[in-house]
């Protein structure tokens, strides 16, 4: 929900309309969430989960096993996946075209000592996508509630995310 | 507690003018902007994050106001009762379970004349245990005095939220309000909104004068809240004549919500429809009739299904209470068919509780109109477009004599 929110924020940032509706149950710490981003050239006027996802971000490398993370994806999306697996190791569906991944756990432990993927995830997206900058990312940051180190190590996080992502174009990797 | 206007320019007007924010984070700036006495919290989802946004804007000193943190929501209304008799501006928020036990203080604030702003973050009733959105909470209380606005937009949240302090301690109305806005979709939808400059809205609350007609005040006691009715002495006429102030004050507001709107688009460039909002009702041959957050959804629903040949608008009800009678049977005048979609259930009539009241301005317009009641959206289920074509698709049904005898369940089978 924090990187939804930063997201529309850098999104704004860039002149664009966002909306971003989180969806969750009863408040426990490391419960399955999700969260719909809407970006748009014009104002956004539905306030409504996304039921058909052009982009899936995915922060945890292990909710796929409880969540359908796929369902009602559009033909030809992208997903941005934070995983210690090589491309071929996953099970993805028909129809995605471009895959963003990253060991976002691994480098989170670097930076954080603990999990927590959020920002570096924010920053493969924006690699993957290009639908922000890291810099509208950066700045969306730095007016958070972000202060001192934590504000530096999310930076770091946001930074490596955008650099270490490895980008796979499927089309191309099929048809080579 | 100072009553003097203070001085601009600390608060909100140091962030940027474009931000992103939540509904809830939407409402606690605007309080910070009014600069108000007294405020009393208790959390509860969907409002936590409310009463959280209030705290730390009192914490990091951009906010000059009491905070009381009550061991309940009947004390948390109880305490504000006392600021607002002092001459204190107000703000609490609730919802659901926070409300119904806020009840009987609840009562007393429209009785006592006190022009008590409250965000209600509307949720679905219990039980079976739900913590999501839905109107059911603000509906069971309708009948209790008070003025209830519905918001679509995150920025009308921020706009209204503003506006409310306005409209309640206007001296023709002196009633408390809830600025209602639906729990999940704008309580956490986070988009992007305006702010207003302080100056501006400093300007525009103008000089606060809101203890003239009672007052707390050692060196002029006064008794409040007497006992009256029975149906001996004085009682009965003294009853009486408070419950017609209460209800003329209400009438009076439907005025007032309009020239504070209107003033407000004047003043800040943003306007919204005070009591009923047509959208593109022009030659509609039939009407969606919406309330709150799903009207976004509708809207692009209602262009899509325009640019496909159907004559369809949408009558969005902002003011709930006092219900607009007048002002929605002139936008309903020329239709052939309502469907009304509700966020909440009406047990007694088998209906949605805005259709039902809505059947009242059908008899206002003098012809039988085919009507549906679809419910939808409740304890935090979505409305999306897909919905509202199905929703406009049945409501056309009605122009051919195809009228149901009980309610569409919208989400039945999502």
């Amino acid at each position: 929900m924090m990187a939804a929110g930063l997201l529309a924020a850098g999104l704004v940032a860039e002149g664009k309309y966002a909306v971003a509706i989180p969806s969750f149950g009863f408040e426990r710490r490391g419960a399955p969430v999700v969260a719909f981003v809407r970006a748009d050239e014009r104002e956004i006027r539905r306030m409504t989960n996304i039921t058909h996802p052009d982009c899936v971000l995915c922060i945890d490398p292990t909710v796929g096993r409880s969540v359908d993370i796929f369902a009602g994806m559009r033909s030809g999306g992208t997903l941005v996946q934070t995983s210690g697996r090589a491309l071929a190791e996953l099970t993805l569906p028909a129809g995605l075209r471009t895959v963003g991944l990253i060991d976002a756990v691994r480098i989170a432990m670097e930076i954080f000592r603990r999990p927590i993927t959020n920002t570096l995830m924010l920053g493969a997206l924006a690699r993957t996508t290009g639908i922000v900058s890291l810099a509208a990312l950066e700045q969306a940051l730095a007016d958070s509630e972000f202060r001192d180190a934590g504000l530096d190590q999310n930076i770091a996080a946001l930074g490596r995310g955008y650099r270490e992502t490895q980008i796979h174009h499927l089309d191309r990797e099929v048809a080579a | 507690m100072t009553m003097a206007v203070r001085e601009a320019g600390t608060a909100a007007a140091t962030r940027p003018r474009h931000i992103v924010c939540e509904g809830n984070e939407a409402a606690a700036l605007a309080v910070a902007m009014v600069r108000p006495d007294m405020l009393s919290v208790y959390p509860i989802t969907p409002q936590s994050s409310l009463v959280e946004h209030l705290a730390k804007l009192c914490a990091d000193g951009r906010m000059d106001a009491e905070i009381v943190d009550a061991e309940g929501e009947h004390s948390v209304l109880s305490v504000l009762q006392g600021a607002a008799l002092a001459g204190g501006r107000t703000f609490t928020a609730t919802c659901g379970p926070g409300l119904a036990f806020m009840f009987e203080p609840y009562w007393r604030t429209p009785g006592l004349r006190l022009p008590i702003v409250m965000a209600l973050v509307t949720r679905d009733g219990i039980t079976p245990q739900s913590v999501w959105g839905g109107h059911q909470d603000a509906m069971t209380v309708r009948e209790a005095g008070w003025i209830q606005i519905y918001c679509e937009t995150v920025q009308e949240v921020l706009d209204t939220t503003i506006m409310a302090f306005r409209i309640a301690e206007h001296r023709d109305v002196m009633l408390p309000v809830n600025v209602c806005l639906d729990g999940n979709y704008l309580s956490y939808g986070a988009a992007r909104v305006t702010l207003p400059d302080q100056a501006g809205v400093d300007a525009f609350m103008g000089e606060r004068n809101i203890n003239w007609h009672a007052a707390l005040d050692p060196l002029r006691p006064m008794a409040v809240d007497p006992l009256t009715g029975g149906s001996g002495g004085k009682g009965p006429a003294a009853f009486l004549r408070y419950r017609k102030g209460q209800c003329r004050s209400m009438q009076n507001a439907l005025r007032v919500i309009t020239e504070v709107h209107d003033e407000y688009a004047a003043r800040f460039g943003r306007a919204f429809a005070p009591l009923v909002e047509r959208y593109r009702m022009d030659d509609a041959e039939m009407a969606l009739v919406t309330l709150g957050s799903m009207t976004g959804a509708a809207k692009d629903a209602v262009d899509e299904a325009r640019a496909a040949g159907r004559r369809v608008g949408i009558v969005k009800i902002k003011t709930f209470s006092p219900f607009p009678v007048e002002a929605l049977a002139q936008a309903l005048a020329g239709v052939g068919a309502i469907g009304v979609v509700d966020r909440s259930v009406g047990f007694r009539w088998n209906c949605g509780p805005v259709f039902q009241e809505l059947l009242g301005v059908l008899y206002r317009l003098g012809r039988p109109v085919p009507t549906a009641s679809f419910i939808g959206g409740l304890a935090g289920a979505d409305l999306t477009v897909e919905h509202f074509h199905a929703v406009i698709a049945r409501t056309a049904a009605l122009l051919g004599g195809d009228v149901p005898d009980g309610p569409i369940w919208v989400n039945e089978n999502d």
